[in-house]
């Protein structure tokens, strides 16, 4: 089973922890905002990502297992 | 704001004999140049909407087998991202809870007419529609969202939803909702947002709201026009529908028709009709064309020396890097500068956005200054590449599609206008600068206005 990151754009006030904690994945823009790097997590980056996760101030970083994603 | 009178393209010759005639036009039949068609004129139009009746069973079954000749027909969205629609009938109807139908005319797009021309004109079509689709997917509840400028289209689609009552048929709930008008309302789950109570913008998903949308059931949001096509579907089946169009964009399409035009209005289409039979239905073009915006404010710029070959379908859209949208073919003229609308529609994409999200926010407004910057010359080397760097900062990147569909028109008109824009770059303002906008920018109100959910009198 594999995880991935993702941003809820909505929740996201640039506070540039997830940057701090997943670098290996996440780089900020010219606003602050992250930029991922999609796919699915490597070996430590699980848990960098989860510590990430768990730190950012408005909960806008989601670690998530993969799955099919519907649309409308 | 009243739609002009709409008015038919007939590509084929009509028989004589009809319905269902495999000629246009289809939705617009019977349409009158004043006022809305009665129940009884729309019903002596196209008959009675077969199914109902039988037990809940029976209902069930009938409802499969209109989701099944809808993706037998091929019809996709009309709203504009062409999503086949049989495929979210189908995750409504599968949903354990008991669904709720939103038809969606909150057409916020300035250059599109053709939602409220269906709702002031034709209100027994989308009731059809409407109540069609509930059947299909097992809901109980109809929900008519239009916008709050449509002052006719309310008032028509208020007088039909009385008018059905009063026929005493078996009927799923109907209600009316007005909806505000600023660009982004029309968006799904911003929609949904609204009918639950919040303000109307979009929503980070999933869940999407064919999972989980209004009061938590699972919703088929589908356009208005959409909806219009599945009561012809129920009535007349998927051979006839696909009689006309393309094998991948089967059926007819409506279109607004705007700009230096003979006629403006909207006009109903076979899809893959040629550009420049619709004009000539338009009664031509009354000045020389610069290009064309097809799909609307998240469609794409064709420049003049495209145009002659330019067909209305998706699929003969695609190499010029656009598609139909929301139906919008809107023509600028010779005199008016390309250069000058794209730096002004740039700034108001930008004031549309919902301001939620950070790269839309900040970056839709980087691209609105630097494209003004370009338009007056002022904006110095490397302004290429600054753009390219905003637009891939841009994309991808909401929580809805508007940051993307904004991109298109911009990027499209760099493409299409590229000597405009290096003279531009190169010498400042042209002399067609200083002329009167051609596109419509309305004022909108800002995204957080709450205009309520307006429940029609029972």
């Amino acid at each position: 089973m594999s995880h991935r990151v993702r941003v809820n754009p909505i929740a996201c006030e640039a506070h540039g922890m997830c940057a701090e904690l997943l670098p290996e994945r996440i780089v900020l823009d010219e606003w602050g905002y992250p930029m991922l790097e999609e796919g699915p997590l490597h070996g430590s980056q699980l848990e960098h990502a989860l510590r990430a996760a768990r730190a950012c101030p408005t909960f806008a970083l989601l670690v998530e297992r993969e799955r099919g994603r519907g649309r409308g | 704001m009243s739609a002009s009178s709409p008015t038919i393209l007939e590509t084929r010759p009509v028989d004589g004999v009809q319905p269902p005639a495999p000629a246009l036009p289809r939705l617009l039949s019977g349409i009158r140049a004043q006022g809305a068609l009665s129940l009884d004129e729309h019903l002596a139009v196209h008959g009675p909407l077969p199914g109902g009746g039988g037990g809940r069973r029976r209902a069930r079954e009938h409802g499969m087998m209109l989701i099944a000749e809808v993706e037998r027909a091929g019809l996709l969205g009309h709203g504009g991202a062409a999503f086949p629609t049989a495929t979210k009938m189908r995750a409504v109807a599968s949903a354990r809870r008991r669904g709720i139908v939103v038809v969606n005319a909150a057409e916020g797009e300035p250059a599109s007419l053709k939602d409220r021309t269906l709702l002031e004109s034709l209100p027994q079509l989308v009731l059809d529609g409407a109540i069609a689709a509930a059947e299909a997917v097992g809901a109980d509840e109809v929900i008519v969202c239009a916008c709050e400028s449509a002052d006719v289209g309310i008032e028509s689609v208020a007088r039909a939803i009385e008018e059905r009552r009063a026929s005493s048929e078996r009927l799923p709930g109907l209600r009316l909702a007005t909806v505000p008008g600023h660009y982004v309302a029309g968006q799904e789950s911003a929609l949904v947002n609204f009918l639950n109570g919040g303000p109307a913008k979009p929503t980070f998903t999933p869940p999407m709201p064919f999972e989980r949308g209004v009061a938590q059931r699972p919703t088929l949001v589908n356009n208005v026009e959409t909806l219009a096509h599945v009561a012809l579907i129920a009535r007349y089946g998927a051979a006839w529908f696909r009689e006309l169009g393309t094998p991948t964009q089967p059926g007819s399409a409506l279109v607004t028709l705007s700009g230096p035009i003979a006629h403006p209005g909207v006009y109903e289409i076979e899809h893959g009709a040629s550009l420049a039979s619709l004009i000539r239905a338009g009664g031509g073009a009354t000045a020389r064309v610069r290009g064309a915006l097809i799909g609307g404010y998240a469609g794409s710029w064709v420049g003049a020396a495209q145009l002659d070959g330019v067909a209305l379908s998706n699929e003969h859209l695609a190499p010029h890097g656009a598609s139909l949208g929301a139906g919008v073919v809107l023509l600028l003229s010779e005199a008016a500068c390309p250069v000058g609308e794209t730096a002004r529609l740039a700034r108001w994409l930008a004031d549309q956005s919902a301001h939620q999200c950070g790269p839309c926010v900040h970056g839709l407004d980087a691209l609105a200054g630097t494209l003004a910057e370009l338009a007056g010359g002022i904006a110095g080397a490397g302004v290429a590449q600054r753009i390219d760097r905003l637009a891939s900062l841009v994309a991808r990147r909401g929580a809805c599609g508007h940051p993307d569909g904004a991109l298109n028109p911009l990027l499209s008109a760099l493409d299409a206008f590229q000597a405009e824009f290096a003279d531009h770059a190169r010498h400042g303002p042209c002399a067609a600068c200083s002329r009167p906008a051609e596109l419509p920018l309305p004022d909108r109100p800002p995204s957080d206005a709450t205009s309520r959910d307006r429940p029609s009198r029972a």
